[in-house]
């Protein structure tokens, strides 16, 4: 695990290489993160660096307390790290830690899909639309009869999906845009518009 | 507000030295084409039968009839692989996609100029 930063997702555009090939991105706008906590392996048994992003309109008074004097920063994360040594409480980390053509990791909580079929959420194949067919989006057998007389558990079934923690791994950096605070990722990044998303390098 | 700044990213590879397009205009569209390690520019001249896209995405569907057959090739407007684009003729189109060329032969297959 390594450092890395916090951001938000603004959405996908595509740009063009130098070659004239279309590069699809999805732009993180990337203010710069604070460092707001220090982890280390005495008091806390493990070494991470905890950054802030964001402005946070209220805030609890504990959590007022715990940031003191340092900006009242809305998300907090913390990123595992080998050594805690180069970090101090307060410090600032912007884009310029990335540079085009890097390999990032890209954490985020993908969009919610509320109870969704078997069609949706496995891959299942549907049934026939007609010829008197009542199987349309149906999931089928779901396991045996008398023997072994119970269905397995972590048979896939319908339900919950989406709203996930999910990462992508060794994602390009297209661009990282240190004036306007973003960072240009190939391809797709998990979640919505505005949703907050943790970049490491891979 | 995000939409903008996703405009705003692209904006320095949109082109503004190309000119105006319509459909129907007769254009001469010069693409940069790479052959073995040379490089070298390839006219490709025709009709406009359709624009798409917007922003950087825009694109123009180029149709001619080359030895008889028809050909229609797509362009991105904004690539960097567009050395550049002329207007030959203005045509009179009352529609925005001009499929309709593709089952007319000969004269047929000609818009009326444009005057203005």
């Amino acid at each position: 695990m390594t450092i890395g930063l916090l951001g938000r997702k603004v959405g996908m555009t595509q740009v063009f290489a130098e070659d004239g090939t279309i590069v699809p991105v999805s732009v993180v706008a990337v203010e710069p993160n604070t460092v707001t906590g220090l982890r280390t392996a005495a008091r806390d048994g493990y070494t991470a660096v905890q950054l802030g992003a964001g402005t946070a309109k209220r805030l609890t008074k504990p959590r007022l307390g715990q940031l003191k004097d340092l900006p009242r920063v809305k998300d907090a994360r913390e990123f595992r790290v080998d050594d805690v040594a180069p970090y101090e409480v307060g410090q600032k980390l912007d884009v310029t830690m990335f540079v085009a053509g890097e390999t990032v990791d890209v954490t985020g909580v993908s969009k919610g899909k509320g109870f969704s079929g078997t069609i949706k959420r496995h891959h299942f194949r549907r049934g026939p639309e007609t010829h008197g067919s009542d199987s349309h989006r149906a999931p089928g057998s779901i396991g045996g009869g008398t023997t072994p007389g119970k269905v397995f558990k972590g048979t896939p079934m319908s339900g919950r999906m989406g709203n996930d923690r999910v990462t992508v791994k060794k994602a390009t950096i297209v661009r990282a845009d240190a004036e306007r605070n973003l960072l240009l990722i190939k391809g797709p990044v998990p979640g919505a518009r505005t949703a907050l998303i943790m970049i490491r390098k891979a | 507000m995000t939409v903008t700044l996703l405009d705003d990213v692209v904006a320095d590879q949109i082109r503004t030295d190309l000119p105006q397009l319509a459909s129907g205009d007769t254009v001469r569209v010069a693409a940069k084409v790479i052959e073995g390690t040379r490089e070298r520019i390839q006219v490709f001249e025709g009709t406009v039968m359709r624009l798409r896209g917007g922003g950087i995405d825009r694109s123009i569907t180029v149709r001619a009839v080359r030895s008889g057959v028809g050909v229609e090739r797509t362009f991105k407007v904004n690539s960097p692989r567009i050395d550049h684009i002329e207007v030959v003729r203005h045509g009179v189109a009352r529609r925005a996609q001009l499929y309709f060329l593709r089952k007319r032969v000969g004269k047929a297959a000609s818009l009326r100029e444009r005057r203005s």
